[in-house]
């Protein structure tokens, strides 16, 4: 599905005679070639999950975090340049911080996504910056309840239940929808997304990949209203599933759902 | 009397300013006299003053002050609610006004107390006295008939109470502070404020309970028998 836009594709400030802009498009395909990002929403929280392609294996395994914390109750999970994808999530945390300053809430997660779009937009708008090349899965939980949102280069921002970015976006989708999204708990979730992460990569043409994953749900059974924790799950090597979460029998059971599913992958 | 006292200098509200939750809403109640020295400049004003349909604010301190403080929150507000798409929370309001109170603490004199009802919390009570402290309350005094208050309302507010007790009790306790304070008198007003919506209501001094002093003096025993009913003994 290419389309040429010769002369009108230089520039962010020109439209073609069809009424697109290219370089819009162009940057959503910086997103469209970056390792998968997909975002769920259970029914008491958010999971995320990042297929992140190792470049090399002289890298430390988490290092170069793509899911990023924004505030207490809410993170972003980045597609695309990653040096521009901490550029929007500095940006997030300043919007978070001050609006917590001036209007003592945290912030809502839907006030939230639109800070992080407008701003998204605002460098499609003049001919001296470029486009953000980066897609972002933006989860959180506040007074409402979990949400999630994902924003793209345009600036566009919609509300999601499942939601999926980068290589393997479409067949992430596919998996997604199979999901009762409705009736999961989180902790379903996270086995859930590692499985649909690990289908979607594509062994032949990417080697080696980490998972990365993170949630914002009330598990822990604290005070109602006040949940909203961050735990951040990190993993290894891509033949033994390490996920490491509060529990470690919670982490015996990701090994073995993980090694299950990859058996069954296996077995196609 | 002064004759050559000034009637344009600065309006303060001497002031008695309430604001008590109750089990559902928040009752806020105020005297109605805005005083430049020993004249006073408006027997019947109205220091309950709307912030959003869901939060009213109390003003005490400089009229003026207290007028500006409330115009700016309550054009902040009106943006905030556009934006987030929901009616504004009181803690907002509340955070708004001390941020506002405390910045320019220099400049201002205002204490104000903000209360109201919003779907998260319920019925909320904020304090914010001069500085620019910001305090969440059960219930809140503030103004200068506020110091004849403290021990009746520790004794007098009780947690749960219903829509009717709670506004008899700001009632009550603004008229003991306009019977006792130079600087507070005129009218009762009080705000109602739950999920229902917003009632207000009016007790024209004339009308109130007669404290102590007030009371005609009994010279025999038939007056008694045909006096109106003093007040309620004290119930410890």
């Amino acid at each position: 599905m290419s389309s040429i836009g010769t002369g009108y594709d230089l520039s962010v400030t020109t439209f073609s005679p069809d009424g697109r802009v290219f370089q819009i498009e162009y940057a959503a395909k910086a997103v469209d070639n970056s390792g998968t990002v997909i975002g769920i929403k259970c029914k008491d929280g958010i999971v995320m999950g990042v297929e992140k392609l190792i470049a090399s294996k002289m890298m430390l395994p988490g290092s170069n975090r793509r899911i990023h914390s924004v505030h207490r109750h809410s993170g972003m999970a980045v597609a695309g340049l990653a040096a521009d994808g901490r550029q929007i999530v500095a940006r997030a945390k300043s919007e978070a911080t001050n609006y917590q300053s001036v209007y003592g809430e945290p912030i809502p997660v839907k006030e939230l996504a639109e800070r992080v779009a407008s701003y998204v937009h605002l460098c499609t708008l003049y001919w001296w910056l470029r486009p953000f090349g980066c897609g972002i899965i933006l989860g959180g939980y506040d007074r409402d309840g979990p949400q999630l949102y994902m924003v793209e280069p345009s600036g566009i921002s919609y509300r999601y239940f499942g939601a999926a970015i980068g290589k393997g976006k479409q067949a992430a989708k596919t998996e997604i929808e199979k999901l009762k999204l409705s009736e999961m708990t989180c902790r379903e979730g996270v086995f859930e997304v590692a499985k649909i992460i690990y289908k979607v990569h594509d062994e032949a043409k990417d080697k080696a990949f980490e998972l990365e994953m993170s949630w914002v749900c009330d598990e822990s059974k604290q005070q109602l209203r006040k949940i909203h924790l961050f735990f951040d799950a990190f993993n290894s090597n891509p033949i033994l599933l390490l996920a490491t979460f509060c529990s470690d029998d919670l982490l015996e059971e990701s090994k073995a759902a993980a090694r299950t599913a990859l058996e069954e992958m296996d077995a196609d | 009397m002064d004759l050559n006292m000034n009637v344009n200098a600065p309006h303060s509200m001497g002031t008695t300013i309430i604001g008590v939750t109750y089990n559902g809403g928040v009752v806020l109640g105020a005297d109605s006299r805005t005083s430049t020295g020993m004249y006073v400049a408006n027997r019947a004003s109205d220091k309950i003053t709307q912030l959003t349909d869901n939060v009213y604010v109390c003003r005490s301190g400089s009229a003026a002050d207290s007028q500006i403080v409330s115009d700016y929150v309550r054009y902040f507000l009106h943006q905030h609610t556009i934006q987030v798409g929901q009616p504004a929370t009181v803690k907002v309001a509340a955070n708004l006004i001390r941020l506002l109170s405390y910045s320019n603490k220099n400049m201002l004199q205002t204490g104000l107390i903000v209360g109201g009802w919003d779907k998260y919390e319920g019925g909320k009570i904020y304090g914010i006295p001069l500085g620019g402290t910001l305090i969440e309350q059960p219930f809140a005094i503030g103004g200068s008939g506020s110091s004849y208050l403290y021990g009746f309302l520790d004794q007098a507010w009780k947690e749960g109470m219903t829509k009717d007790e709670a506004e008899r009790l700001v009632v009550k306790a603004v008229s003991l502070a306009i019977a006792r304070d130079g600087a507070s008198g005129g009218v009762v007003r009080t705000v109602i404020i739950n999920s229902e919506g917003v009632t207000r209501n009016f007790y024209p001094g004339d009308k109130l309970q007669l404290w102590h002093d007030e009371l005609e003096p009994q010279n025999s025993l038939l007056d008694i028998l045909n006096a109106p009913p003093s007040p309620e003994p004290m119930n410890i």
